[in-house]
């Protein structure tokens, strides 16, 4: 009785706790496994693939522990023992080879990917992409439309469909540039344009955030990025570029202010080139990397290394 | 910029703790200072502290005084990490839960680094210490002056980060503290300060250990100890401090440029003026990188040891191993770009991180099927070190896995800097070094204290680490793919977050339950000692030299150092000799063996004045600090008497009794 129990209390333990666990995977919204565009649907199926494939090494592993630690116990006395068992080329040829095939196939999917999904290579699309800047700030975002001629504040929209051109830079400490139900993110540094390309296939609001620790309003440094039909996205920019707030240089620099939690906001006509502008002061004496706004090359010119 | 005019530079009575949460920690520092030092007073114990302890020389004193410093710091930043979880847990919505932002910047910045430095390195070296001379059958390190002086310098280290709780305010920017946000601009106080000199002192004790320990390795292994005949551990720990001798430097000179930034106005890596942060990023990684794999090699190497001596067998595919050791050592210097694919360092440069991030798996792959095939046709005893040992298969497989996911730049793009990444380096970590060193510390135990630890209190202490660490890290795996970025101190309810950190909390606490057992398990085996006494030196049927000693181990290791012809010479001297007959030493010869010294401890008090200085920018302070550290040097490189000798007569004497006690004779 008490053996049985032994047994039975851990399994059902298990079992609840797992059936708990799914039925709240299944009533919630995963993100990163529910993508809403292109890149991140690849990026999805990446993920799904690479796992499939670990269970190559996780089956054989798993199945061994589990039979080699019952069958070789201590009370198992009818079990072979061989104590000076210590080596076999074969057994050991078969698993340098089973990883290193496994990484292989990994290898080319990785560089393949790595290419395919660069941030900074445009997408595929027969819709022309469209540019919208974006700067981190002490602890907001900032999204300027050079098209458009509007900006806004921890709210991004832009039409579905249709390719975005993220260009990123910070005006502050780094940050990451992450909208995880549309792909992958990318950093933002002050002095240097990162470049980020994304395309949402369905209207919605997602979550966007900075992923890299920047200071004390950094939890709150979070914005909505809403995608909706180009109709849509038109009335908004139309509605944005009324607003009464202009974007000049010194609107600009009290909004660079650090701020937490702030709420959305937008602009009309931001002063020409500001984006440019924010790059070029961190432009100092003598500086061969910083600041050099290239207009999206996806080169890193400042690893410094050179 | 410099306020050096001062005579006490930044320090003022600000500095000391304004608010409840900062008065607590200074509290428990304080009260638990002032508590040891009462115990010391009311049991007049300081004398036999400072002969004993605190001046002694011995490797083996220097490992416990690693180990137990090493424990005291997992309960600190073991409390940080109840502290943030508790947050993250009620955080949410219009409930801002128990920290500020500030403070919960500090704490987690304070979990990482107190947990890599002080616990991690502070275990291993402590292992080293014990284990490695007597493994290759030495009488003690290579330069056990420096030794001393490493252990005090990871002390000061340990010192100055607790320091700041007190005095001051610890670093908000991160364990690695990124520029610009660790930078005088964006971080004006004294925090990453702290953070640069505790790091840059115990730094410098690491990279002394490390030249060390790889030159006992080299030359102070007895006769017959070819390399291919070293055990696992030897050579993990040879791979490891060859790390540490290439990569510590790094660090050094990445933390002094960082302080050059700060106060004296320099450009290394600011934004703007010609700095560049992705500098620093590039700089910290190739130290921190190499930096796991110090971790975790002397770990595998007491896995090594654990699954041959539990498994009754020899290890299998030593060559394997010894291959895949040096293979993991010469590719963790290639991989440091894949912390950061996400900086944009273009397709080319991101899959060539990529590949070599997963090439690594291959070698830790090898091992992981090597220790199967040692349990494989052995007899298997399950005793606590062999648990830890199954519970790290288990944990390292599934976050290797989840490493190699994230070793392709593309899915990265997508779990950088998430609670996926977060769950998949805890995975690694506990599972590999912490599991490691539990199993190591409970398995050499015996030696060191003369008597086992209690089975009953190392089970609980097991399933409480195991079952806690799937609850509490479990759930950030999901969070990650969930789009939660690391380090949040509040969030939005409507994202779905809560429930997943309510259970990562509770698993932090079934951990603390298993810390708790832990330290019971020490009280109750000292309660016990008489039941459990190891009166043979061998209790687990061991097959390495220091098996062969008695327990505890006496303080001149061997009295005739060992010759050996096997990988496992104790083992194969068991099989030859007929049963109950131990091979006695016929001939004994004098030793020379080092005498105690405080210099190693003054050096570290000067060392604290040097740090504290830098800090607070009290320029006489560190003056001192640099001064008194240079003439203890000089004192000791003219004192000619650091030595005492021991006869062949007294030495005979010694072993007679030590093996009568230990059962041996």
């Amino acid at each position: 009785m008490n053996k049985k129990f032994k047994v039975i209390l851990p399994v059902a333990v298990i079992a609840g706790f797992l059936s708990l666990a799914v039925w709240y995977l299944r009533h919630t919204t995963i993100p990163i496994l529910e993508p809403r565009g292109p890149v991140g649907l690849q990026e999805r199926n990446l993920l799904l693939f690479a796992l499939g494939l670990s269970l190559f090494v996780i089956i054989p592993v798993f199945s061994l522990l589990i039979f080699i630690a019952w069958k070789y116990r201590e009370s198992n006395e009818s079990a072979k023992y061989s104590p000076d068992f210590d080596h076999s080329r074969i057994i050991e040829t078969v698993w340098w080879l089973i990883p290193s095939l496994m990484i292989s196939v990994l290898s080319v999917v990785a560089w393949n990917s790595s290419h395919s999904l660069d941030p900074y290579r445009p997408l595929n699309s027969t819709t022309p992409p469209m540019t919208i800047q974006v700067v981190a700030l002490d602890w907001k975002w900032l999204f300027i439309y050079p098209q458009q001629h509007i900006a806004s504040v921890n709210l991004v929209q832009f039409p579905k469909n249709t390719p975005i051109d993220f260009q990123i830079t910070s005006d502050s400490v780094m940050n990451s540039f992450w909208i995880p139900q549309l792909g992958g993110q990318i950093y933002s540094m002050p002095g240097m344009s990162s470049q980020l390309h994304l395309m949402a296939s369905q209207d919605g609001s997602f979550n966007g955030l900075s992923a890299n620790i920047s200071g004390t309003g950094f939890a709150g440094m979070t914005f909505v990025a809403r995608s909706s039909s180009l109709k849509a996205f038109e009335a908004w920019a139309h509605n944005a570029s009324q607003s009464q707030d202009k974007l000049s240089l010194a609107a600009y620099n009290k909004l660079d202010r650090p701020s937490q939690n702030n709420p959305v906001a937008f602009y009309s006509s931001p002063t020409k080139n500001l984006y440019g502008t924010i790059l070029a002061k961190y432009d100092g004496p003598g500086t061969a990397m910083s600041g050099m706004y290239t207009g999206g090359s996806a080169s890193m010119s400042g690893m410094g290394m050179q | 910029m410099i306020e050096f005019a001062s005579l006490l530079g930044k320090l003022n009575w600000s500095a000391l703790p304004q608010d409840p949460i900062t008065a607590g920690g200074a509290a428990t520092v304080v009260g638990g200072v002032l508590g040891v030092m009462a115990l010391l007073t009311y049991f007049k114990r300081w004398k036999w502290l400072w002969k004993e302890w605190l001046t002694s020389l011995d490797p083996k004193k220097i490992g416990v005084m690693y180990i137990v410093v090493a424990v005291v710091m997992l309960v600190r930043a073991g409390t940080d990490a109840l502290m943030m979880r508790t947050q993250q847990a009620i955080s949410v919505g219009s409930n801002h839960g128990i920290l500020d932002s500030n403070h919960f910047q500090q704490i987690f910045s304070a979990h990482g680094t107190i947990m890599i430095f002080f616990v991690g390195m502070g275990l291993m070296f402590g292992l080293i210490n014990l284990i490695m001379p007597l493994q290759i059958g030495s009488r003690d390190v290579a330069f056990p002056f420096l030794n001393s002086i490493s252990f005090w310098l990871f002390f000061v280290g340990v010192v100055l980060v607790n320091l700041s709780l007190v005095i001051g305010a610890f670093s908000a920017a991160g364990w690695l503290a990124y520029p610009p946000l660790s930078e005088l601009r964006y971080s004006p106080g004294v925090g990453v300060d702290y953070w640069i000199w505790s790091l840059e002192i115990a730094g410098i004790g690491s990279l002394l250990s490390g030249i060390n320990f790889l030159t006992t390795i080299i030359k102070m292994r007895c006769k017959g100890m070819t390399l291919m005949k070293m055990p696992m551990f030897v050579w993990t720990v040879m791979g490891a401090m060859t790390l540490v001798i290439f990569a510590f430097p790094i660090l050094t000179v990445t933390l002094t440029l960082l302080y050059l930034d700060r106060t004296f106005g320099m450009h290394f890596f600011t934004a703007g003026d010609g700095g560049n942060m992705m500098m620093y990023v590039n700089l910290i990684w190739a130290w921190g990188h190499p930096e796991v794999y110090i971790l975790v090699l002397p770990a595998f190497g007491v896995f090594s040891e654990v699954v041959a001596t539990f498994s009754r067998k020899r290890l299998f595919g030593y060559t394997s191993m010894v291959w895949a050791t040096w293979a993991i050592v010469a590719l963790s210097f290639s991989v440091w770009l894949h912390h950061f694919f996400t900086m944009g360092a273009g397709a080319d440069v991101n899959s060539f991180f990529g590949i070599m991030t997963m090439i690594i798996a291959v070698p830790t792959g090898v091992k992981i099927f090597n220790w199967l095939f040692t349990m494989y046709r052995g007899r298997i005893l399950f005793a606590t070190p062999m648990r830890w040992f199954m519970g790290f298969v288990v944990l390292f497989t599934l976050g290797g896995i989840a490493g190699v996911l994230l070793g392709v730049p593309a899915i990265d793009f997508q779990l950088h800097n998430s609670l996926f990444l977060v769950a998949h380096f805890h995975t690694m970590i506990v599972s590999g070094v912490l599991f490691g060193y539990f199993a190591g510390i409970t398995y050499w135990f015996p030696k060191f204290a003369g008597f086992r630890l209690n089975e009953r209190f190392g089970n609980y202490a097991f399933w409480c680490w195991f079952i806690g660490f799937i609850l509490a890290f479990g759930p950030l795996y999901v969070l990650g793919l969930m789009g939660a970025t690391r380090r949040l101190d509040h969030y939005s309810a409507s994202l779905g977050y809560q429930p997943l950190f309510i259970v990562a909390g509770i698993g932090v606490g079934i951990i603390a339950l298993g810390v708790t057992a832990q330290l019971l398990q020490v009280f109750v085996s000292i309660r016990q000692r008489h039941e459990s006494r190891d009166t043979t030196g061998d209790p687990w049927n061991g097959r390495t030299l220091e098996w062969s000693t008695p327990s505890p181990v006496p303080y001149y290791n061997y009295a005739v150092t060992p010759e050996v012809d096997n990988r496992d010479p104790f083992w194969a001297v068991k099989q030859a000799r007929t049963a109950g007959v131990a091979v006695e030493p016929q001939h004994y010869e004098a030793i020379t063996l080092p005498k105690n010294s405080a210099i190693g401890l003054y050096i570290g008090i000067f060392s604290f004045l040097i740090g504290f200085g830098a800090i607070w920018h009290i320029v006489w302070l560190a003056a001192i600090g640099l001064f008194g550290a240079f003439v203890c040097i000089l004192i000791r490189c003219n004192d000619d008497h650091t030595e005492h000798h021991i006869s062949a007569k007294k030495l005979e004497q010694l072993d007679k009794q030590a093996r009568a006690q230990g059962g041996l004779a």
